[in-house]
């Protein structure tokens, strides 16, 4: 009887059945000792990613991962309290003998269903001029990156997704040398294959940054990375303004229309006791917001950022500021839930005349949402 | 009798439109015609009837309402400042959104010799007492009301403020 030794039965292990490849390495304490025993990390590990899902979601993300059978889940009462319900989901996640790959999957799916909960920043890679242009090969890609990132690091766990429009989701967990992984502080990686556009969420283990643009632009047969200076928690919408697709209608998560619909609804009052004297004005108004703004929803971004450094400009002669050689640095923050709606009500509202500065109305067009502001 | 007509100039259309609705839902035994304006002076192409009333709207919040009623201040009839111009200020309750400070307004409305109302619009209640008010205000500056006239209102509206607003 051939005894297999203990690398070899994880190894075995992690033959995909399932549509996702996965690479790992970590050192074996997240492993599993014997072959029912799961080891306490990793037992934890799914108890916390699993306790994190909201009840609402829990049957269509657990469905969704394809772990648990039909059968299984149905072997659990749902009417429980919830401590209980994950309880009784990690015993059964013990008995199919699930590994960090599975759980780190199930982060996977929670993270696309709750993806407004990380910020994503995006990077634009760019082929050197001379480049042949390769047909892309998803595995060759997959099997590239993780390669590029275990040479680096002896302890890093990756996983990847396949998702829609040609594109996959990847998960890393960081170690270094000498500590395994923290599964809790992944960072995650959206790859549009098909386009030279990548969306990460900003991790804190800033480090390692430099290394994932590395992977990313090797793996995937570019030659240099670029970080635009566009960051949102709206993934949905950023591909929007990136792929130039705003300006149909798409769907964003919350439309919120409520107030454009009350300020650009007035015109439409139809008590004939009230006259409005500046119709003139209001329709100029209208008119000039939508050749701006256009009629569909605006992409979804949470705040604009401008940092000037200009020198002082007054029109006082000998003035103390006037004679300062140094540009003052200033910063100026628009924060709203949906700043491009908002800005689009300003002038209907009155607020703000219109048109409004071209600063502000840039913000899709140029894919930037972090502008410098020096002087000429 | 003729209709009483407010004029409302401010430059936020929709607590204008607000405050308009409010106005025609309130009690009026007089016809009600209101005029929302953004400024002040009037595009002149139209055929107007009298304006019994002009009620300026700055909102605290911005300091662009208040930079317009001021410039709209210098196109107007010196005889409407007997009685018939009120200067209303909104957003005083949301303290930290505001950018004009209260005795801005007051002075504000010192300088013209007008009433100075306070009233958050955007509040409904508020807003429909407030609309109460200037329909009776309105009706006795349209002269609808026997016995008192806009400036009678108006020194008797000034006696009843804070005796030190002089000294401003």
């Amino acid at each position: 009887m051939k005894v297999k030794s203990q690398r070899e039965v994880a190894q075995s292990c992690l033959t995909p059945a399932a549509p996702w490849t996965a690479a790992h390495q970590a050192p074996p304490s997240m492993g599993f000792s014997s072959a029912k025993e799961m080891d306490e990390t990793l037992a934890e590990f799914f108890r916390r990613t699993i306790l994190k899902i909201p009840m609402t979601e829990m049957m269509t993300i657990l469905k969704t991962w394809n772990f648990l059978s039909e059968n299984q889940l149905q072997t659990v009462n749902f009417r429980q309290r919830k401590e209980s319900i994950v309880q009784d989901l990690v015993l059964l996640c013990e008995e199919n003998h699930a590994s960090l790959n599975d759980a780190a999957h199930l982060d996977i799916i929670y993270t696309q269903f709750h993806r407004h909960q990380k910020i994503w920043d995006v990077f634009q890679m760019s082929k050197a001029p001379g480049d042949d242009i390769d047909l892309f090969d998803m595995e060759q890609f997959k099997s590239s990156f993780k390669k590029i990132l275990q040479r680096a690091l002896k302890n890093v766990t990756v996983s990847f997704r396949d998702a829609e429009e040609n594109s996959v989701w990847i998960r890393i967990a960081w170690g270094t040398q000498y500590k395994k992984p923290n599964q809790y502080k992944p960072a995650y990686v959206v790859y549009y294959s098909q386009t030279p556009y990548a969306f990460t969420s900003s991790s804190r283990l800033k480090s390692n940054l430099p290394l994932l643009g590395q992977a990313l632009t090797v793996a995937s047969k570019h030659h240099q990375i670029v970080k635009m200076d566009l960051r949102s928690r709206y993934l949905d919408s950023l591909k929007a303004i990136v792929f130039k697709q705003y300006n149909q209608s798409f769907e964003t998560h919350n439309c919120t229309t409520s107030l454009q619909e009350g300020s650009l609804g007035l015109d439409i009052n139809m008590d004939s006791r009230i006259i409005h004297e500046n119709k003139v004005e209001k329709e100029r108004v209208q008119r000039v917001t939508q050749e701006i703004f256009g009629d569909y929803p605006q992409p979804r971004l949470e705040f604009a950022q401008y940092k000037l450094e200009t020198k002082f400009k007054s029109d006082l002669n000998g003035g103390i500021l006037a004679e300062r050689e140094e540009p003052l640095r200033c910063l100026v923050k628009f924060s709203s839930p949906h700043l491009l709606e908002a800005l689009k009500s300003l002038a209907p509202a009155g607020i703000a005349d219109a048109p409004l500065s071209p600063l502000l109305t840039c913000i899709p067009n140029k894919g930037k949402n972090y502008f410098k502001i020096r002087d000429k | 009798m003729p209709a009483v007509v407010p004029s409302l100039v401010g430059t936020e259309d929709a607590l204008l439109q607000q405050l308009a609705d409010s106005m025609l839902k309130a009690d009026c035994t007089s016809e009600l015609k209101v005029h929302l304006a953004r400024s002040l002076p009037l595009p002149c192409s139209v055929n107007r009837p009298r304006i019994d009333l002009i009620v300026f709207v700055v909102n605290l919040h911005s300091k662009l309402s208040l930079q317009s009623v001021e410039e709209s201040l210098c196109h107007l009839d010196a005889a409407f400042f007997l009685g018939k111009v009120a200067f209303l200020a909104t957003g005083a309750g949301r303290d930290s959104h505001c950018s004009i400070h209260r005795n801005t307004v007051v002075k504000l409305a010192h300088t013209y010799r007008s009433p100075l109302l306070f009233c958050d619009l955007e509040i409904e209640d508020f807003r429909a007492a407030m609309a109460q008010r200037l329909v009776r205000l309105l009706q006795i500056c349209a002269g609808h009301v026997p016995g008192v006239s806009a400036l009678n209102l108006l020194s008797l509206m000034r006696g009843s403020e804070n005796p030190s607003l002089e000294d401003l």
